[in-house]
């Protein structure tokens, strides 16, 4: 049992997230970082699915009140257990009354909490994800809150110390690969052009909808307005200001504005990790170089967590 | 049709670009065969008005066998494979203009009397061709004579449940929202409600009829959608 002693700004439960409600405009949710999410849960001994904390800029203090691994990943946030500094990326062995603590992240946004055994919390549509917009999932469909208590799911044998092979750099800068389209015909040559030739800016109005950039005009051949459609994990989605919005886990399932191009999975955790004031490239690749590039992403993510203290 | 690949783990199958009743029924017919068929590697779908959003594994299946799987469904998608729709009757107030508050000035709008414009919206079965955007949210047709420009000035809040048409379409707002589009009157029914065991009520290909109802039986349904012992007429 974990018992918040303090929350932070956005702390929410998180599983990998809900899958085929998007038809009802549901979104998935589930961790924007779904790589550091992932590597949590494998420190903690948890399949990669189990619930764990997304914490956003700010972590928060919490009270252990039974024995439990844990491991904290993601954004670069100070570790404390009773005061005394603890490692990220790496399992943490917890007794009864350690107290625990997440500072203000040092680099990147989103930090990941996942304990031993997984939160155990209703699953709402097949998933214990948090939606806060739309008040489902995880505790009561909301944020976090002093004093909520987090019971853990059982475990069938202790976690063996893990730690990762490497550490993420989080420099408020990203490389983010993506594919040309849906409505890639609704842009002149030049609107592009921009996209793939300039950084964009991290706009503090991000949220896990969606990250909102500012750049360059993303100039349009006639008007912003299309037949709604779906909007695809990673859409970018451009509207009369010519400005860039990428959607995120908690995106809207469809909408009428043009969207230039799609950021492919495997680089929406950099994305997910640049703050306010930071800065985002963008350059173009095909379908087959994306899939090939995602199974080089899974051989790296299968490889990441190593045996050992 | 048409393959519009959307980043790594989706594909947009459309069709014509154009939104019609025949258009629609082609993107649900093929959704309902792949539902049906099953298709390896295919994790979820999102129709919309006339395109099939398709969210794939990459790891399951590669691009080109699953547009030619879905190529192959796409040729032989039309009403003919679908099976009959579910008939829902949402209760309507349209009497009261605290909760239909753009009655009067569509009706004035359209040259209507209040009676015809309300005779015309509960006199027409509609289709929804997709729930999108916010949990629950239908986007239906609507009948030509109620075609109407949307608000020259969208209001900022619009109450859940608002009854509204704009364009040559009928929407009703699930949740509090923004929106700029003509409130006819409210249903007491929620559309979605995240407690509920299926928290939204309606889905894409289902007919959609509204039935009059005053303030005493709005507000009486109303408190039945609170305690949870009111049961939809769905057929």
């Amino acid at each position: 049992v974990i018992r918040i002693l303090d929350a932070g700004p956005l702390t929410t439960i998180q599983d990998t997230g809900r899958v085929g409600q998007l038809r009802f405009a549901i979104p998935p949710s589930g961790p924007v970082d779904r790589r550091a999410f992932v590597i949590a849960n494998r420190l903690a001994g948890n399949a990669d699915n189990a619930a764990g904390l997304e914490c956003t800029l700010m972590g928060p203090r919490f009270e252990a009140q039974a024995v439990c691994a844990m491991a904290v990943t993601g954004a670069t946030m100070p570790v404390t257990v009773n005061g005394a500094q603890a490692p990220a990326w790496a399992t943490i062995a917890l007794k009864a009354g350690d107290v625990v603590k997440l500072g203000a992240a040092k680099s990147g946004v989103r930090a990941y909490v996942a304990f031993s055994g997984g939160i155990d919390v209703p699953v709402v549509l097949g998933s214990r994800a948090t939606y806060v917009r739309g008040r489902l999932g995880g505790l009561d469909g909301r944020a976090l809150k002093r004093d909520d208590v987090l019971k853990l799911l059982p475990v069938t044998a202790p976690a063996p110390a893990r730690r990762t092979r490497e550490v993420p750099e989080y420099t408020n800068e990203a490389e983010l690969r993506v594919v040309i389209g849906l409505q890639a015909d609704r842009f002149t040559k030049d609107g592009i052009a921009a996209l793939l030739g300039n950084p964009y800016e991290m706009l503090p109005q991000s949220d896990r909808m969606g990250a909102r950039l500012k750049g360059p005009k993303i100039d349009h051949v006639k008007g912003h307005d299309i037949i709604s459609d779906g909007i695809p994990f990673g859409g970018i989605q451009v509207p009369g200001d010519g400005q860039p919005i990428v959607l995120l886990v908690d995106r809207q399932s469809t909408g009428g504005y043009t969207k230039v191009a799609t950021v492919c999975s495997f680089d929406i955790p950099r994305l997910a990790q640049v703050k306010p004031g930071g800065r985002v490239t963008f350059r173009a690749i095909e379908v087959a170089e994306a899939h090939s590039l995602s199974r080089e992403d899974a051989v790296s993510l299968a490889r990441a967590v190593m045996e050992g203290p | 049709v048409r393959f519009v690949p959307a980043g790594d783990l989706a594909v947009s199958v459309e069709f014509d670009e154009t939104i019609s009743v025949g258009v629609n029924t082609s993107v649900r017919a093929l959704d309902y065969l792949i539902g049906a068929k099953g298709v390896d590697g295919l994790l979820e779908t999102v129709p919309s008005f006339r395109a099939l959003l398709v969210y794939y594994d990459p790891a399951q299946t590669s691009y080109d066998a699953l547009c030619d799987t879905l190529r192959a469904l796409a040729a032989q998608s039309d009403s003919a494979v679908l099976p009959p729709p579910r008939q829902v009757e949402l209760p309507c107030c349209y009497d009261d203009p605290e909760l239909g508050f753009d009655l009067a000035g569509a009706a004035a709008r359209l040259a209507l009397s209040l009676e015809e414009v309300v005779t015309l919206h509960t006199g027409f079965e509609y289709l929804i061709y997709f729930v999108g955007f916010t949990p629950g949210l239908p986007y239906m047709d609507s009948p030509e004579r109620l075609t109407i420009a949307r608000l020259d000035t969208p209001r900022t809040k619009t109450p859940p449940g608002s009854v509204s048409i704009g364009g040559a379409q009928c929407c009703i707002y699930p949740l509090d929202s923004p929106g700029g589009f003509w409130v006819l009157g409210r249903t007491p029914l929620k559309l979605y409600d995240p407690g509920a065991a299926e928290p939204t009520l309606l889905r894409a290909g289902d007919r959609v009829r509204f039935r009059r109802i005053d303030r005493a039986e709005f507000d009486a349904i109303a408190a039945a959608v609170e305690a949870r012992t009111y049961r939809p007429v769905i057929r």
